[in-house]
């Protein structure tokens, strides 16, 4: 039986006169747990965006969760894909707090004139107190510190109930210790739900340990792709990122 | 001893139910506009529906009719504009706000013998306000109001999260334009007794003001209506009783009110500092 859920073919995507992925192909098994790492530029997040269909193909196919992305029906797909970015600043006057916007993750399977039901608020507690900001449900988004806000992010994405998870730097411009937490979490949840998860992060030492395989990007391209093992070395990595890039203690873990 | 029998006559009970009506809806897609950052995507839109008035005043046809169709014509262009940051939005939108502003004076220019009523809708004039007006204040009332219950969670993720309401599946792109034509029709309803120059002043400051006391949504749709209807109202009877332009009065009210709401804003005030011993 074919377990695929991310085909991805000689994809190509561009933004005005930058082209973001240069002939991109990709093949994602259910259950895996894959890590994106590269410069900054490298079109890491694209990729994400090709996957969620929010980015446009110019050339190339792409085909999730057994729908080829056509441009139309990218919603319907989203709604099955649960996707989490960096921090992002936020008016810390908005007028929605933590609870409401953890709930925002059931909208789309709902539709337009859907309610949510009893089992769905119940579900976005469960969450909540999950990802271990229950005692915050009440307070305006907007007031969350970084690694608070990346949770109900976390907690939104799971409400969803997706099929994928794409997580994009989730663990940028927060503390060292709210990103131990954070890893410690998508770990977890990967652990317990088993989905198909994208991870991209520049920075080496925020690899989950959990990772079956390692996809190295520069230049718009798959540069190299493999397990753990046999990426993680020095001079990879060195020549990766254009400067040298020693193989912390932090990411040997994975190795082994 | 004040004199209230004006209030017997029909022309204030229209101004009255003018200012209700105008005053709710306003209010409530000043909420939208607020919350997402658009301010001047709504000055934009409000002068377009100001110079579409005109063009219909010249060319001798039902102004609101030119009114709504280059409202939501602005919304049209001005949405993708400032989605796509080709330009800095505040620069394209700048440049589509001058030009309507522009045609508005040319209309105007271009107009035979006297121009009350293009005078009218420059400042609006809420105690002239006719039964057709209200029927169509009061059905956009019904429209936009109906469509922010139905739409509720919808609206509440497109406004406060517009990105993760995408990537979540909702169509945050129609609910965002939705959002916008609502905008330009609510603007259309209210040119004849607010006017085109004064609208926005309606739209941005109660909503505003709702902005500076609540973190709920719901609670802010409330207080904005409420501050919006007050707001028309209160300038009501001081344009009747110091024999003022309506329009203004209407709008000095609603930043009189935005000043208050500020002042007295809990969102403004820092938490009673305490000393707290450093552990570790």
């Amino acid at each position: 039986m074919d377990n695929t859920v991310i085909s991805i073919q000689d994809a190509v995507v561009s933004y005005r006169e930058d082209v973001a992925l240069q002939g991109v192909s990709l093949e994602v098994e259910k259950g895996e747990f894959i890590g994106i790492i590269g410069p900054n530029g490298a079109g890491k997040t694209t990729l994400l965006t090709v996957i969620n269909g929010l980015g446009r193909l110019i050339h190339g196919q792409a085909w999730v969760l057994g729908s080829r992305l056509n441009g139309g029906n990218g919603n319907d797909l989203r709604k099955r894909i649960g996707y989490v970015a960096q921090v992002e600043r936020i008016d810390p006057r908005l007028p929605i707090n933590v609870r409401e916007t953890v709930m925002v993750g059931c909208y789309g399977r709902l539709g337009l004139f859907g309610r949510p039901t009893r089992a769905q608020q119940k579900t976005v507690d469960e969450v909540l107190e999950m990802v271990g900001i229950a005692h915050l449900s009440r307070r305006p988004i907007g007031h969350l510190s970084g690694g608070e806000y990346q949770r109900a992010a976390i907690a939104r994405a799971l409400v969803q109930q997706p099929e994928i998870f794409l997580l994009d730097e989730p663990t940028a411009s927060i503390d060292q210790k709210a990103q131990r937490e954070i890893l410690r979490l998508i770990q977890l949840i990967h652990k317990e739900y088993r989905t198909t998860t994208l991870f991209v992060t520049h920075d080496l030492r925020m690899l989950p340990s959990i990772c079956d395989r390692l996809i190295l990007m520069k230049d718009g391209r798959i540069w190299q792709q493999g397990s753990p093992q046999s990426t993680l070395r020095e001079e990879v990595l060195t020549r990766l990122f254009g400067a040298p890039a020693p193989v912390a203690a932090e990411i040997t873990s994975l190795q082994t | 001893m004040v004199d209230l029998s004006v209030f017997q006559y029909h022309f204030m009970q229209n101004a009255i139910l003018a200012g209700l009506l105008g005053g709710i809806t306003c209010s409530v897609v000043g909420v939208f506009v607020v919350t997402m950052h658009l301010s001047f995507i709504g000055v934009c839109i409000a002068h377009a529906a100001f110079a579409g008035a005109l063009l219909g005043l010249w060319l001798g046809f039902n102004p609101l009719i030119g009114a709504l169709l280059f409202s939501l014509a602005a919304a049209a262009i001005v949405g993708p504009v400032a989605d796509r940051g080709e330009l800095n939005p505040d620069t394209s939108i700048g440049i589509i706000f001058s030009l309507m502003l522009g045609l508005a004076f040319l209309f105007m220019g271009l107009m035979q013998g006297a121009r009350t009523e293009a005078l009218n809708l420059f400042w609006g004039s809420i105690l002239t306000v006719g039964r057709q007006d209200i029927i169509f204040l009061a059905a956009t009332t019904g429209v936009i109001v109906g469509l922010v219950a139905v739409f509720y969670k919808e609206i509440q993720a497109v406004i406060c999260h517009r990105e993760v309401a995408l990537a979540v599946g909702i169509p945050a792109t129609v609910i965002f334009y939705g959002l916008l034509f609502s905008t330009g029709v609510t603007i259309t309803a209210s040119l004849q007794s607010i006017g085109g120059l004064l609208i926005y002043c309606l739209i941005l400051n109660p909503a505003a003001a709702a902005y500076q006391l609540t973190y709920s949504l719901k609670k802010m749709l409330l207080i904005a209506a409420a501050f919006g209807v007050i707001s028309c109202w209160a300038g009501l009877v001081a344009s009747y009783f110091f024999d003022i332009p309506s329009g203004a009065s209407i709008v000095i009210t609603s930043s009189v009110v935005f000043g208050l709401a500020t002042a007295f804003s809990p969102k403004r005030k820092v938490k009673r500092w305490q000393q707290v011993p450093l552990t570790g």
